[in-house]
C-alpha cells in the first residue's frame, strides 16, 4: 500500500533476499581443461558473495584432475582475465584459461 | 585523431587457410610508406619428435576482445595507419600459416615495432591454444610468454577497460624502447587504453 518510498529498511530487506539467493554461473573449459574434465561447459550454482576463486575451487573439487593445471592457469570472467578475488554475479560466465599457445 | 581507425581482426573458421594477401591488401594505403607483416608457420619437429599436424582452438569472443585491446595499445604507442590480424583454428598442416599480422604506417619504424609488439602480445595473452599431434601422441603447447605474464594478468582489474592488456603492456613497451631504436614511447598514451 505504501509504495513510492523506498527507505533504507526496504533496501536492507531486498539485500537480504539477495543474500539468501544462489547464483547461477556458467563455467567454460578449453584445451587441457576440457580434456581433464571431459566437458566444454557446465552450469554452477554458488552462494551469494562467492568469488571467482570460490567457484574454481568448487569445480576443482568436482574434477580433481584440474589440480594439474591449477598453478599455471588463469580465470576469465565475462571474457576478461580476472583475479580470483573478484565477486561473481548471477549469470556470469567464468572460464578456465589453461596456458595459451596461440601463434 | 580524426583519422578513421582501420583494424581488421579475424579468428577464422575451422580449417580455413589464411589468405595473407587479403590482409596485406586491407592495410595498404597511398598514405603509407610501409607495410610490416608477420607470418607464423607451423614447424615439423619439436624436440626431435615429428609433428604430423597442429590443432588450434580459441575462446573466440575473448580472443577478439583481447586483440581489439592490443590494437588500441599499439595505436597508443605508434603512429599506425591500419592493422590486420588473422588466426587460424582447427587443423593446420605442417608448414602452413597459423597466424598473420599486417600493419601499415607512414614510416617503417612504426609498422615494424608495432608488428613485433602485436605478435609478442598475442602469444602472451590472447586465449588461443594449439595441440601438437605426433605419431605417438599429442601435447597441448604452452607459450612461455603467457607463463611469465600470469602474475600480471591475474591481477588485472576486470572493471578497467582492456582487461586483456593493461599495465604490463606499458612495461613491454618500455622494455622494447630501451633496446629498440627509435620507438616512440608516449607516456601520456599509456593510459589511453584504460
Amino acid at each position: 500500500m505504501v509504495d513510492k518510498q523506498i527507505d533504507s529498511k526496504d533496501e536492507e530487506t531486498l539485500q537480504n533476499e539477495d543474500e539468501s539467493r544462489s547464483l547461477q554461473i556458467k563455467f567454460l573449459f578449453f584445451a587441457r581443461a576440457r580434456d581433464l574434465t571431459g566437458m566444454t561447459e557446465m552450469p554452477l550454482e554458488v552462494s551469494y558473495g562467492s568469488t571467482a576463486g570460490d567457484c574454481l575451487n568448487k569445480v576443482i573439487s568436482r574434477f580433481p584432475r584440474l589440480e594439474e593445471i591449477r598453478g599455471c592457469m588463469l580465470l576469465a570472467r565475462n571474457e576478461e582475465y580476472t583475479p580470483e578475488s573478484t565477486t561473481v554475479k548471477d549469470g556470469d560466465e567464468l572460464a578456465i584459461i589453461p596456458p595459451i599457445s596461440g601463434g | 585523431m580524426a583519422d578513421e581507425e582501420r583494424d581488421l581482426i579475424e579468428i577464422l573458421e575451422e580449417n580455413k587457410p589464411i589468405d595473407t594477401n587479403k590482409y596485406t591488401r586491407y592495410v595498404r594505403s597511398p598514405k603509407c610508406g610501409a607495410i610490416a607483416t608477420f607470418e607464423g608457420t607451423t614447424r615439423d619437429t619439436f624436440e626431435g619428435k615429428e609433428v604430423l599436424e597442429l590443432k588450434y582452438e580459441a575462446y573466440v569472443p575473448m580472443a577478439i576482445r583481447c586483440l581489439k585491446s592490443l590494437c588500441s595499445s599499439a595505436r597508443a604507442s605508434w603512429d599506425i595507419h591500419s592493422i590486420a590480424v588473422a588466426h587460424c583454428l582447427g587443423t593446420v598442416p605442417v608448414g602452413e600459416t597459423s597466424v598473420f599480422v599486417a600493419i601499415s604506417s607512414v614510416h617503417r619504424a612504426d609498422a615494424l615495432d608495432a608488428c613485433k609488439f602485436l605478435i609478442d602480445e598475442l602469444k602472451a595473452s590472447v586465449p588461443i591454444w594449439k595441440k601438437e599431434v605426433y605419431t605417438n601422441g599429442e601435447v597441448w603447447k604452452e607459450n612461455k610468454e603467457f607463463i611469465e605474464r600470469i602474475p600480471d594478468l591475474g591481477k588485472t582489474l576486470h572493471d578497467q577497460a582492456g582487461a586483456c592488456s593493461g599495465k604490463k603492456e606499458v612495461e613491454a613497451r618500455e622494455r622494447k624502447s630501451c633496446c629498440g631504436t627509435k620507438v616512440k614511447v608516449n607516456d601520456e598514451t599509456s593510459d589511453s587504453c584504460s
